[in-house]
């Protein structure tokens, strides 16, 4: 049974049912509507189930692919699906956020339900594309595409300067998706072959390292987002709805790092070793500076945002480190960033279906009327923070542990921004929880409803279970991240 | 050779063209049966698309006319995209009170003068050829004569059409002059080892006379002006078949008659390419007509092909062919769109008049859509793979700068084809639309359907196909 390819394309059955509703069925809006979400709801579950029954069946002591699909296409490029432990726990994350970001939008949006739906499932089948592609072209496609779907999320159902915003995450990540292109085209020429698996053993002369490195980097750190080419972020996140913003900040933007780690390092190690020291550099700007800038906003969402690229800063350095705990650390971190982010954005969302702002001096004192919201926002904050027993603490102290053994200085100007995230993070959550609550108009703010609360229960398991029970992600990832880790050893002579 | 053994390369050309004069005579004699006339044109050129699909490979006529691999994939693709042409025309003028039998025949005339195009083998039928396509469109072109538009743009287009036609001939001249020579055949022994600056001169002044046959800048002046004038449907048509015509025989001049002077002319093409590609891009950005931007958006791609061309290697000639050939459904498709949209009986040709038409005609802004994303080189619509083989090409034939410099350039008219996207997506919408005709729609969506996702499958016959075509030009 061709595992992968179902799941991927598991979410389109769903747009076809929603299509088909609408054409041959529901005419009336708000039923269809009602419709459409229940439809999107259980096929991301079912979706969900199956990317459940994949990592199960998943052989954690096999580095290479598993679940290998291959059909020969035209012109030498191949449909090749396949997934190792890097990739895996990617695809399972982005299945169980989905489900999540379909439920939060159950009442926050209620203009054109249909085409919400519509592009929330094309852009899960693509982002689990992109996880499984193991052709180059094919990786391409679904990474471009994906860029249609959130295009139109943030444009249509975003906030006020939605169509400026869209605009600059589209033409932003497209420059330098191009260059990628210039660098795939190239590739695939001089090797004869598009097969990734193929490529991340065919050793490319230094120079064309060089310049492939540097165009994959386009692509990839914008996507990070990387200081200083992450200004798309904060407006592409305050514009979107809540659930664009979780799957950006969830999703993604570990495409990113997954590139640097399926591309940059296996298949140009040299290019990515000279350039370690200008990827250091970049990420503990990214680090202080993106903290610093955080703890001057006054939107919530905008912080958040920041926050977001600073801790993309620490999986950055952890890659580049090109040591096994630096790459476990840094896929840890993608992975609990994408359920914290993605929390902290629905804890933003909570309030601002509520009240229609975002502005942190609107709210204070919410811990009076709304309890059970005070004490999940409280979790992921300080999973935000890297507290221990969160999840966001093994991803740090495991990417410092790394970057120290490769890079002494960058780990210990990065260790501020541990203390810095702790500032900006703790002072949002005591401007916008603790104090008096003296905004009349937050007098009547209701608590967490039985949705909400769902919602947030397997964000909340998710964080905790990450934090105490590490090992169930090393399991899966180990295998790979050695053999990536020995190659790329072997490959720059240490 | 015999005469009857000639006779039997050209019977495509043949059909075509008994078949445009026994429709004028016939039209002539009953000149409101525009339904029997035009279904029987679609007929002639599917007939002839299966002709010359089934042609041998040879040359007739002392090598006038040449039949292989190449010739018979860009006839095909213009008899199918000219009898694609009627159906969406025809309804349209009618509609408008324009019931002429007039337009079938000029569209079979004008696909007799494209398949000489592509299908010739010296500089004699190469003009004939051109001339013979160029006059029938700058007719079409004013077909709509009680339009002060239309007949404006019919004759732009045939002033500098004319003065295109001039360098043409005047280059043609000038090689024959110092190659002895008019077949290109034994021009390519002429310049064999180098050409002599008198045949590069002339040379230079074909390619121009070409590239304003293609619309390639800095010889497309005429293209807005004429793609807004002209009527909707006229525009679908020459938008795209004539460019495949072209760039076909201009791809065989150059590798027939010329590859001795390869780097003379890929110099040229890199140029003609990377203007044509930077003034599609930067224009189009200020165009509020859609015609007009479609119209800067095809010297951009044009621009695109060229570079294929530029490449000089088979793969080269291959993507240029798999360009256009993917370029000709995008455009068509997109051009039938604009021809099925009306509010309150105005044509929408603006980019406000699209405004919210997601809300009032989901399916045609849907399939603009596909179109403005493909056209924007997006993966995975046809757009897409027709640059994926350019720019493969070019890297491969190591034309390094121009690769980028034309990706770089595609991010930039990215934000017109997005504004396309945003005006009929986010905006609210000002009004009621008509209800589309039939026969648009359906074409705009099936080419539609076509760029996303039959392309995906289509691709692996038209790899092929196209491999074999570029082969023929023995680069």
């Amino acid at each position: 049974m061709p595992l992968l390819s179902l799941i991927t394309y598991a979410p389109l059955l769903g747009v076809a049912a929603i299509v088909a509703l609408r054409l041959f069925a529901q005419k009336d809006d708000a039923k269809a509507a009602e419709a459409a979400r229940w439809i999107a709801f259980v096929t991301t579950l079912a979706t969900l189930a199956l990317s459940v029954l994949l990592v199960a069946r998943f052989d954690a002591g096999n580095p290479g692919f598993q679940f290998v699909e291959e059909v020969p296409w035209f012109a030498g490029l191949s449909y090749r699906m396949g997934v190792d432990g890097i990739s895996v726990l990617f695809v399972l994350l982005t299945a169980f956020l989905m489900p999540i970001c379909i439920a939060a939008s159950w009442k926050s949006i209620d203009d054109r339900v249909c085409e919400y739906m519509i592009a929330f499932l094309v852009l899960e089948a693509l982002v689990i594309g992109v996880f499984c592609a193991l052709d180059l072209v094919l990786f391409y496609i679904f990474f471009e595409f994906g860029l249609v779907p959130m295009f139109l999320i943030i444009g249509i159902w975003g906030g006020k300067r939605r169509v400026y915003a869209a605009y600059k995450f589209f033409l932003y990540t497209l420059l330098g998706s191009v260059l990628m292109l210039a660098a795939i085209l190239y590739m695939i020429a001089t090797s004869g072959t598009s097969s990734i698996p193929e490529l991340m053993t065919y050793q490319f002369p230094g120079q064309a390292q060089a310049w492939l490195w540097l165009a994959f980097f386009a692509s990839f750190a914008v996507k990070m987002p990387m200081w200083p080419v992450h200004t798309w972020l904060p407006d592409a996140h305050v514009e979107a709805p809540t659930a664009g913003s979780v799957i950006l900040a969830g999703i993604l933007l570990k495409l990113g790092g997954y590139g640097f780690m399926r591309f940059s390092l296996p298949m140009f190690p040299l290019a990515s070793e000279m350039f370690g020291p200008l990827v250091f550099g970049l990420s503990v700007v990214a680090v202080i500076y993106t903290s610093l800038v955080a703890f001057r906003q006054t939107d919530i969402k905008k912080l958040i945002a920041y926050s977001s690229v600073a801790h993309m800063g620490f999986v950055t350095m952890g890659i580049f480190s090109g040591n096994a705990a630096g790459e476990q650390g840094a896929l840890y971190q993608m992975l609990s960033h994408g359920v914290i982010s993605g929390a902290l954005f629905l804890c933003v969302g909570v309030v601002y279906d509520r009240m229609h702002t975002r502005e942190i001096a609107f709210y204070g004192g919410l811990v009076n009327r709304m309890p059970w919201y005070a004490a999940v926002f409280m979790l992921f904050t300080m999973g935000n923070v890297g507290l221990p027993g969160t999840s966001g603490f093994v991803g740090e102290i495991l990417t410092m542990t790394g970057v120290y053994q490769a890079s002494t200085w960058t780990a210990a100007l990065a260790a501020t921004g541990v203390i810095l995230s702790a500032v900006y993070a703790l002072s949002l959550y005591r401007r916008v929880v603790f104090g008096e609550l003296v905004n009349p108009q937050l007098a009547t703010i209701g608590d967490l409803e039985w949705r909400e609360t769902m919602i947030f229960a397997p964000l909340v398991l998710a964080t905790l279970w990450l934090g105490v029970q590490p090992n169930l992600v090393f399991e899966i990832t180990g295998a790979s991240v050695d053999q990536l880790v020995t190659t790329y050893q072997a490959a720059i002579g240490k | 050779m015999t005469f009857s053994a000639d006779l039997s390369l050209a019977i495509p050309e043949l059909i075509l063209a008994v078949g445009a004069l026994v429709l004028l005579v016939g039209g002539a004699f009953s000149p409101r049966s525009t339904f029997a006339v035009s279904a029987a044109a679609v007929v002639a050129l599917l007939g002839a698309a299966v002709a010359t699909a089934t042609l041998p490979v040879g040359t007739a006529f002392a090598g006038g006319l040449i039949s292989d691999a190449a010739a018979t994939f860009a006839k095909v693709a213009i008899y199918v995209a000219s009898a694609v042409a009627i159906p969406l025309g025809q309804p349209w003028f009618e509609r408008r009170g324009v019931k002429n039998f007039e337009f079938p025949v000029l569209i079979l005339l004008a696909a007799l003068g494209m398949g000489m195009m592509a299908s010739s083998g010296d500089l004699i039928s190469l003009y004939v050829g051109v001339e013979l396509q160029s006059l029938a469109l700058y007719v079409l072109a004013a077909m709509h004569r009680d339009n002060a538009k239309a007949s404006e743009a019919g004759l732009k287009y045939f002033v500098l059409g004319a003065l295109s036609s001039g360098l043409l001939l005047y280059g043609a001249s000038l090689i024959y002059g110092f190659a002895g020579s008019t077949t290109y055949a034994d021009i390519a022994v002429a310049v064999q080892g180098g050409a002599e600056t008198g045949v590069l001169f002339g040379l230079v002044f074909l390619m121009c006379g070409l590239a304003f046959k293609v619309s390639a800048a800095p010889f497309h002046m005429w293209t807005p002006d004429v793609y807004e004038g002209a009527p909707t449907p006229v525009v679908a048509f020459f938008a795209a078949a004539p460019k495949l015509a072209a760039m076909v025989l201009f791809a065989r001049v150059l590798a027939e008659g010329f590859a001795g002077a390869i780097e003379q002319w890929s110099q040229v093409l890199v140029a003609l390419g990377l203007i044509s590609v930077a003034v599609g891009a930067f224009a189009g950005l200020v165009q509020k007509n859609l015609k007009r931007l479609w119209a800067y958006s095809s010297i951009a791609n044009v621009g695109y092909a060229l570079l294929g061309l530029a490449s000089g290697t088979e793969a080269g000639i291959q993507a240029m062919l798999m360009f256009m050939v993917l370029y000709m459904v995008d455009v068509t498709g997109f051009f039938a769109c604009l021809s099925a949209l009306s509010r309150g009986g105005r044509s929408m040709e603006t980019m406000d008049d699209m405004a919210g038409l997601w809300r009032e005609r989901p399916w045609l802004s849907l399939a603009m859509t596909v179109f403005a994303l493909s056209a924007l080189g997006l993966p995975p619509f046809s757009g897409f793979w027709a640059k994926y083989y350019v720019f493969k090409a070019a890297l491969d034939a190591g034309l390094w700068g121009p690769a980028v410099i034309g990706l770089v350039g595609s991010v930039v008219a990215a934000f017109y084809y997005l504004r396309l996207i945003k005006v009929m997506w986010f905006d609210a919408s000002p009004g009621q639309t008509d209800k589309p005709p039939a026969e648009a729609g359906a074409i705009a969506i099936g080419l539609a359907v076509f760029a996303f996702p039959v392309v995906l499958i289509a691709l692996t016959w038209l790899d092929p196909l196209a491999t074999r075509a570029a082969q023929a030009f023995g680069l």
